[in-house]
């Protein structure tokens, strides 16, 4: 297994609020993976230090992915930083495929000019090449963006490095008390910042399709709400306070409506609330559990939780209502279904010989994947471009997140220092 | 719980103390009892009287009693189970009867799951057993009105940990007086 820390480097000498403790380790898989050499970028002659190291963001970004082989900087032949410096001889003989340079300045007013190339090392090429100018506070962001760039020349697909997590952190308080957090961090685990703090349960974060909102459920009042909460403003609203389960919130792909789960007529079903006319639109009519609702990309139809069949398995309806059918067979206990942003598939949380695992539903072939291997997984969550499914899990006495990726090759860890933390929900597209 | 529990037994214990002062701290003639003061007393031969728990019938609220059916207020369940097992029956009626004998009294069953499977569904799950244990307790004679339910899924384990020993003890309803 190898094993290696990405972000001893990221974590030196940064200004990062204290929450920022999510690091990541790639647990698995980097057998396959293409080689890339990333340079640190050069900084331009009297500028003041930047507080991000780029490159080793980028690095990061890429290694986390599963797909890419940064090389350690010390590894590196030379350390050009621009075109006419490079000598593709000298890159070609260490076997890497593609090589990105890059330089940032200073322009005063703590804004800074970033600017990059990818080449093809073999062509000897320039594949892309950008310049950002960031306020000092968005060169992180500005390194996933670069990042996102490089990864879809290099494969066709959008990246999501320049994407946030929510997440929600349990830790002890003094007498006796739990603290419950809602953290929104970007999607490598820095910049983590608590959007809600309570002390009662939070849980169910979900991301509104335009990113700028989460819907989750609390329990400040002693029982379940669910509440909408802008998090530019960080001012929300109460959408559901019926008796008994308010749960389960899912945004519709055009964001004009919500499923969620309530109890209020006797036993959970799923419900569609729509925010224009604030109309309820009650869709299951089972005395079974219906829950965790999930939309189809297209918005036609819903999967849910239900063990109308005497477990819980996942079953798809269209919006409109009608017939209910069964997705997954295999084994006694499927929950908690999510599409994948295609539509192809389903992550989900599999139950086997007692183990609770992260799986992949394949609806044309009805195939079922285990991905993960452990023991205690749960709230699996797509990445917006569908490459990895982010979820917790069980280690030692504590929890954390992990991610995998859709194929099952990469396995990597994002370990947190304070507290257990659980139901991760990766952010859309920004 | 633990609390309650010990302050229970101490209330107990005074009653008994109590109890012992009057019957044995006079004689019958009147006279000034040259004697023990009761339990815990030491007189000058060294002696020492202690009251035997459990042997007196308890005067308090008959919630307060400690060796009462009353004094059990959880009901476990089994894994991904919600119907009611055989030896939390009595539990469940002694609760019933006692709410149907004070209408004013109420109660909120709060369901709870162990950490296994999905967050939501446990939710559903844990509010499907303090149903059932309110359903019960309805045909008992609790009326409805007395009987609230809270669903809290695995959000509030009893017992912190990651195996059975942990989760047997998760896997339950409360039943918590709100007033008596």
């Amino acid at each position: 297994m190898i094993r290696i820390v990405l972000a001893i480097v990221l974590a030196v000498g940064l200004l990062r609020p204290a929450w920022a403790v999510l690091d990541i380790t790639v647990t698995q898989g980097l057998e396959g993976a293409l080689p890339v050499a990333v340079v640190p970028f050069l900084r331009v002659a009297g500028s003041t230090i930047p507080s991000v190291d780029l490159a080793a963001v980028i690095s990061s970004d890429l290694a986390r992915s599963g797909r890419f082989k940064p090389y350690p900087f010390p590894d590196l032949p030379a350390r050009p930083a621009r075109a006419e410096d490079i000598r593709f001889r000298d890159w070609r003989l260490l076997g890497s495929e593609y090589l990105v340079i890059g330089q940032i300045e200073a322009l005063g007013g703590n804004r800074y000019a970033t600017r990059f190339r990818l080449f093809d090392v073999f062509k000897g090429v320039q594949l892309s090449g950008f310049q950002f100018v960031t306020p000092a506070a968005g060169l992180r962001r500005t390194a996933h963006q670069i990042s996102d760039i490089i990864y879809r020349e290099l494969t066709g697909e959008p990246g999501a490095f320049n994407t946030r997590i929510a997440y929600v952190t349990e830790f002890a308080a003094a007498g006796n008390q739990r603290r419950y957090v809602l953290n929104v961090a970007d999607s490598d685990g820095h910049n983590a910042f608590p959007v809600l703090e309570s002390a009662e349960p939070l849980m169910s974060p979900a991301w509104s399709p335009d990113g700028s909102k989460l819907a989750y459920v609390s329990f400040e009042h002693k029982k379940p709400s669910i509440f909408v909460q802008d998090l530019a403003r960080g001012s929300r609203q109460r959408l559901s306070s019926f008796p008994g389960i308010n749960g389960a919130p899912a945004w519709s792909p055009d964001g004009t409506r919500m499923a969620l789960t309530l109890s209020k007529d006797g036993n959970p079903e799923i419900y569609i609330f729509h925010f224009a006319t604030g109309r309820w639109q009650r869709l299951t009519h089972n005395a079974g559990i219906d829950t965790e609702a999930a939309w189809a990309p297209d918005g036609k139809s819903l999967v849910f939780t239900s063990d109308r069949g005497g477990t819980p398995q996942i079953y798809q309806m269209p919006v409109s209502g009608g017939r209910a059918h069964r997705l997954s067979f295999e084994g006694r206990y499927n929950t908690r279904a999510s599409f994948s942003p295609d539509g192809k598939r389903l992550a989900l949380l599999h139950g086997t010989q007692g183990n609770f695992r992260i799986a992949v539903l394949e609806l044309e072939s009805q195939d079922l994947r285990v991905l993960s291997d452990s023991r205690l997984d749960e709230s699996p969550s797509f990445a917006p471009n569908g490459s990895m499914i982010l979820y917790a899990t069980v280690k030692g006495a504590g929890t954390i997140l992990a991610a995998v990726s859709v194929d099952g090759r990469v396995r990597q860890q994002l370990a947190i220092a304070k507290g257990g933390v659980r139901e991760p929900a990766w952010s859309p597209f920004q | 719980m633990n609390q309650w529990l010990t302050n229970s037994i101490a209330v107990a214990s005074l009653l008994l103390l109590v109890a012992c002062e009057g019957t044995l701290g006079t004689k019958s003639d009147g006279t000034a009892a040259n004697a023990d003061k009761g339990a815990g007393a030491t007189t000058s031969t060294g002696a020492e009287t202690k009251p035997l728990v459990g042997s007196a019938v308890f005067q308090g609220h008959p919630l307060d009693d400690p060796e009462g059916v009353l004094n059990a207020r959880v009901i476990y369940f089994d894994f991904d189970k919600s119907d009611i097992k055989k030896e939390f029956r009595a539990t469940i009626e002694a609760h019933a009867r006692y709410l149907a004998n004070n209408a004013s009294a109420t109660v909120v069953l709060e369901g709870h799951a162990d950490e296994r499977g999905s967050r939501e569904y446990n939710i559903a799950l844990s509010e499907r057993r303090a149903s059932g244990v309110r359903r019960q307790m309805v045909l008992l004679g609790a009326t409805e009105g007395q009987l609230q339910v809270v669903s809290y899924g695995e959000e509030r384990p009893a017992v912190q940990g990651h195996d059975e020993s942990a989760w047997q003890l998760n896997r339950r309803v409360e039943i918590n007086y709100q007033s008596r």
